[in-house]
C-alpha cells in the first residue's frame, strides 16, 4: 500500500525529513513515536502533498505509483487521508455542506457519480451517530468554536464518509477526554479493513491500548530509526527517547 | 452544494483570458460625433424627439457640468478621463422597436445566451411561458436604447409603468417632470450633473398607489460601442402602498480602451411603500495587467419620503476597472427603512470604493448595512459608509456589518465608516471583521479533495451568503457563478 523509500524533504531550505524509509502494507496499522520536533507531521504533510515541502530526494509508493509529484486533491481522491494534529476551522461554510462537496469531490474525480442528498444524509447520520457528533455540530461551520475532543471526533467522521486507503492520524488522541478516547478509537477500529492501512502518529501508549497497532516505528531526527511490535510502545512508555536522540533538527 | 457545483463546472469552462464575456457583436450604431458640446445634447434630445421642457433641463445640467470638477476624495486612481474624446450617444440601427421577437436581431439573442441569462429570462424572451407563476419582464437595454420589452400588456392591467424613460419623457411628461431629479439633484456632483445633460435611456417603472407588481422587473444593461460613455438613467416611484422587485444586472465586451459608465438611478417610496432594488454588475474589469475596464461613476440614491416607506439596496459587484457607487437612502418619512446589502469582489487591479449612505431624517427611522468585501489579486477594496441622524431624527437606529475577505497578500481592504450623529436618542452600531483564507485552511481543503478553485468558491459562498440570500432566487445562482468566476486563478 505505502512505500516511502529514503525521503528528503525541506521546508524554506532547512531539510526537516532526512531519508525516511517506511513500509505499510495494505491491511495493517502502524504506529509512529517519536520525540517533539523530530518531523512526524512534516511527514504526514509530505504525503498528503503539502505545498511548501519540498522532496529532495527519495519516493513515496501508494498503490504502486510514485506520488511525490500528484497534487494534494489527486492524492485524496486516490484514497490518502489526513486526519489533522490541527483541524482548521472554515468560518461560514457548515461542516453539513464540507462533508458533502469533499465527498463529491473525491466521488466525481474518481468518475463516481455524486450522491444524492438522502443517500449522502443517511451516510452522515450513521457515521455520526458512531462517533457522537451531533446534528446540532454538523450544522455549524466547520470546526469554528469546537472544543479540541470534538475536532477531533470530526476528523474521524471525514475519515469514515471518505473510506480512505490510506489514513494518517496525526495524534488524534490528544486533547481527547477518556470516553472520546474510547469513542474515538472504536470508530477508528471499526474502519480497520484488509483494504485499508493506517498510520498512527501518537506519543502515547494508552492509544496503543484500543487500537493495536502491527508494528510500532520511532522517528528521530527526520527519519525512522527503529522497527518492532506492539511491545515497542510500552518500552519507549518506560524508557523515553533517550536511547534515540539523534542529531538536533 | 448544486450551486458549487455548477459554479465550479461553469469556471472549468472557460479558457478564453479571465473574462469570459470578452466578445463583441456588430450590430450598427448610429452615433454623435466624439465630444461633448451644447449642440450635441441638442442632438440626443432630438434623436429621442424630446419635448422643449426636456431640452432645457439637459442644458441646464450641461452648463452647470462645465463649471464643476472631477472629485478627487476617492481611494480610486486612473489616467484623466478625456471627455471630449468620447461619444455620448449611440443606438442600434433600427429604433423603432421589435413588434415581437421575430423582428429581433438574432445576434441580440445569441448575445443572451452567450451572456448566460437565466434560463427562465430567456424562456422568456423566447416567448415561452416559465413553468413558475412568478415571472420575470425584461426591458433590454442594448446600447443605450430599448429594443425589446415584454410583459407590457400584463404590467399594463396591472396600471404599472414599465418602459424606457426616453418613452416616459414622452407619455407620461408629468410624473417624469414631478420626480427627475427630485432625488438626486442636476447639481448633485460632477458624474450625476454629466449624466443629466447627456444621459441615453434607462428604465422607468411607476407602480400605483396600492399595487403589488406582479412580477419582478429586469434590465440587462451592456455597453457595446467603443467609447461609448454609458449613461443610463432610472426612475422607479412607487405610490403610497405600493411594492416593486426590480433586479438589474450587466456585462459588457472586452475592450482595450477604458470605458465610462455614469448612471443615475432614483428612488421614490411613498407612504408604506416598498422597493427593493437588486444588482448584478459584471463589467470588463481589464486584462490581468490592469488594461482597460470600465470605469463605473454611479449614482443610485433612493427616497423614503413617506412614513413607513421601505428602500433596499442588494448588490453583488464584481466588474469594472474602477467602481465608485454608493447606493443610498434618505430616511425622510417617520418609520422608513433603508437597506443595503452589499457584494464586492476585486481581483487583478481592479479598484473599488464602494458604500452607502444612510440619511436618518425622520423619527424611529431604521437602516441596516451588511457589506461583505472580497479583495484577491492586487486590488484594492474599499468600504466607504456615512450614517447619519439629523436633528429631528429621535429614535433612529442603524446596524452595520462590515466583514473583508483578502485572498493573497497583494491584495488591500479598507473600511472607512462615517458617523454623525445630532439626536442623543440615535443608536448606531458598528461591526467590522477582516479576515483571509489561509493557505493552511485551502490545504484542509485539498486534502478533501476539493480543488483550489472549489476550496476559495466554498469559503467564499460561505462568507458571503447573508448577501447572497437578499436577492431574488434567479439572481442568487448567477451572482455566485460570477463571484467564483471572478476569483479565478486567484490562489495556487
Ligand atoms: N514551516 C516551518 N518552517 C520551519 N521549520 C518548520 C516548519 N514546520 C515545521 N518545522 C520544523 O520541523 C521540525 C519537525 O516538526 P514537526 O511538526 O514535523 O514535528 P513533530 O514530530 O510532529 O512534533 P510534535 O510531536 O511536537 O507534533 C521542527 O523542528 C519544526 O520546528
Ligand atoms: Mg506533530
Amino acid at each position: 500500500m505505502l512505500e516511502i523509500k529514503n525521503l528528503h524533504a525541506s521546508i524554506d531550505g532547512k531539510e526537516i525529513l532526512r531519508g525516511v524509509d517506511l513500509v505499510v502494507p495494505t491491511g495493517e496499522v502502524h504506529a509512529i513515536m517519536g520525540p517533539n520536533g523530530s518531523g512526524k507531521s512534516t511527514l504526514s504533510y509530505v504525503l498528503a502533498g503539502r505545498d511548501g515541502y519540498d522532496v529532495t530526494d527519495g519516493e513515496i509508493i501508494f498503490d504502486g505509483q510514485n506520488i511525490v509529484e500528484t497534487p494534494a486533491e489527486e492524492r485524496a481522491a486516490a484514497g490518502v487521508f489526513l486526519a489533522f494534529q490541527y483541524p482548521l476551522e472554515i468560518p461560514g461554510v457548515a461542516t453539513m455542506t464540507f462533508l458533502k462537496a469533499a465527498l463529491n469531490a473525491q466521488r466525481k474525480a474518481r468518475g463516481e457519480d455524486e450522491l444524492t442528498t438522502p443517500d449522502f444524509m443517511r451516510r452522515v447520520k450513521a457515521a455520526s451517530e458512531k462517533l457522537n457528533v451531533t446534528q446540532e455540530m454538523l450544522r455549524r461551520p466547520l470546526n469554528v468554536g469546537f472544543s479540541g475532543g470534538e475536532k477531533k471526533r470530526n476528523e474521524i467522521l471525514q475519515m469514515a464518509l471518505l473510506e480512505p486507503k490510506l489514513a494518517i492520524l496525526d495524534e488524534t488522541d490528544s486533547g481527547l477526554d477518556i470516553d472520546a478516547l474510547r469513542i474515538v478509537s472504536e470508530g477508528v477500529n471499526a474502519l480497520r479493513s484488509p483494504d485499508r492501512s493506517m498510520l498512527v502518529i501518537t506519543h502515547y501508549q494508552r492509544l496503543l491500548d484500543h487500537i493495536v497497532p502491527d508494528k510500532v516505528h520511532v522517528m528521530s531526527a527526520g527519519r525512522i530509526v527503529r522497527t518492532g511490535g506492539p511491545e515497542l510502545a510500552l518500552e519507549l512508555e518506560a524508557k523515553g527517547y533517550a536511547d534515540y536522540a539523534g542529531e538536533p533538527a | 452544494m448544486p450551486a458549487i457545483q455548477e459554479t465550479v463546472d461553469q469556471v472549468r469552462q472557460i479558457d478564453v483570458d479571465q473574462y469570459k464575456y470578452g466578445f463583441v457583436t456588430d450590430i450598427e450604431s448610429e452615433r454623435a460625433p466624439k465630444g461633448l458640446s451644447e449642440d450635441i445634447v441638442r442632438f440626443i434630445s432630438a434623436k429621442k424627439n424630446e419635448p422643449e421642457w426636456m431640452l432645457e433641463w439637459r442644458l441646464d445640467a450641461y452648463r452647470r457640468w462645465l463649471t464643476m470638477t472631477e472629485p478627487a476624495w476617492s481611494r480610486v486612481q486612473y489616467p484623466k478621463i478625456d471627455f471630449d474624446d468620447l461619444y455620448y450617444y449611440s443606438a442600434p440601427k433600427s429604433t423603432s422597436g421589435p413588434k415581437s421577437l421575430d423582428e429581433v436581431d438574432p445576434e441580440l439573442l445569441a448575445m443572451y445566451e452567450k451572456l448566460g441569462i437565466p434560463l427562465r429570462e430567456r424562456e422568456i424572451l423566447a416567448g415561452v411561458e416559465g413553468a413558475s407563476d412568478r415571472r420575470v419582464a425584461v426591458d433590454a437595454v442594448f446600447d443605450s436604447v430599448s429594443v425589446v420589452t415584454t410583459f407590457k400588456e400584463e404590467l399594463k392591467k396591472a396600471g404599472v409603468i414599465f418602459c424606457a424613460i426616453s418613452e416616459a419623457i414622452r407619455e407620461y411628461p408629468e410624473i417624469v417632470k414631478k420626480y427627475l431629479g427630485s432625488v438626486v439633484p442636476v447639481t448633485d456632483n460632477f458624474y450625476a450633473t454629466l449624466n443629466s445633460a447627456v444621459f441615453s435611456d434607462g428604465s422607468f417603472v411607476y407602480i400605483p398607489e396600492g399595487v403589488r407588481c406582479p412580477m419582478e422587473l429586469s434590465t440587462y444593461f451592456r455597453i457595446n460601442e467603443r467609447n461609448t460613455g454609458q449613461f443610463e438613467r432610472t426612475l422607479i416611484i412607487a405610490e403610497k402602498g405600493a411594492y416593486v422587485s426590480y433586479l438589474e444586472g450587466c456585462t459588457a465586451p472586452m475592450r482595450d480602451e477604458n470605458q465610462l459608465h455614469a448612471a443615475v438611478v432614483e428612488l421614490v417610496a411613498l407612504e408604506d411603500a416598498e422597493i427593493k432594488y437588486s444588482t448584478v454588475q459584471n463589467w470588463y474589469p481589464g486584462d490581468k495587467d490592469g488594461k482597460g475596464g470600465i470605469y463605473n461613476f454611479v449614482t443610485k440614491r433612493g427616497d423614503c419620503r413617506g412614513d413607513r416607506s421601505k428602500i433596499s439596496w442588494t448588490q453583488v459587484e464584481t466588474g469594472s476597472a474602477i467602481t465608485w457607487k454608493y447606493p443610498s437612502c434618505i430616511l425622510r418619512g417617520d418609520d422608513s427603512q433603508g437597506e443595503f446589502y452589499s457584494i464586492a469582489v476585486s481581483n487583478g487591479y481592479q479598484q473599488v470604493d464602494s458604500g452607502t449612505k444612510m440619511l436618518h431624517l425622520g423619527k424611529n427611522t431604521k437602516s441596516r448595512i451588511i457589506s461583505k468585501g472580497i479583495a484577491a489579486g492586487r486590488s484594492d477594496n474599499t468600504y466607504r459608509g456615512l450614517v447619519s441622524a439629523h436633528r429631528k431624527a429621535s429614535g433612529a437606529r442603524n446596524f452595520t456589518n462590515c466583514d473583508s475577505l483578502l485572498i493573497g497578500d497583494k491584495c488591500g481592504a479598507h473600511t472607512v465608516p462615517y458617523i454623525e450623529s445630532k439626536n442623543a436618542s440615535a443608536v448606531f452600531e458598528h461591526e467590522a471583521t477582516t479576515s483571509k483564507i489561509a493557505d493552511d485552511q485551502l490545504f484542509y481543503c485539498l486534502q478533501r479533495g476539493l480543488s483550489s478553485e472549489e476550496a476559495v468558491a466554498l469559503i467564499v459562498n460561505g462568507f458571503v451568503k447573508d448577501v447572497i440570500q437578499q436577492l431574488p432566487m434567479e439572481f442568487a445562482v448567477e451572482a455566485q457563478k460570477l463571484i467564483s468566476i471572478s476569483l479565478e486563478g486567484s490562489v495556487g
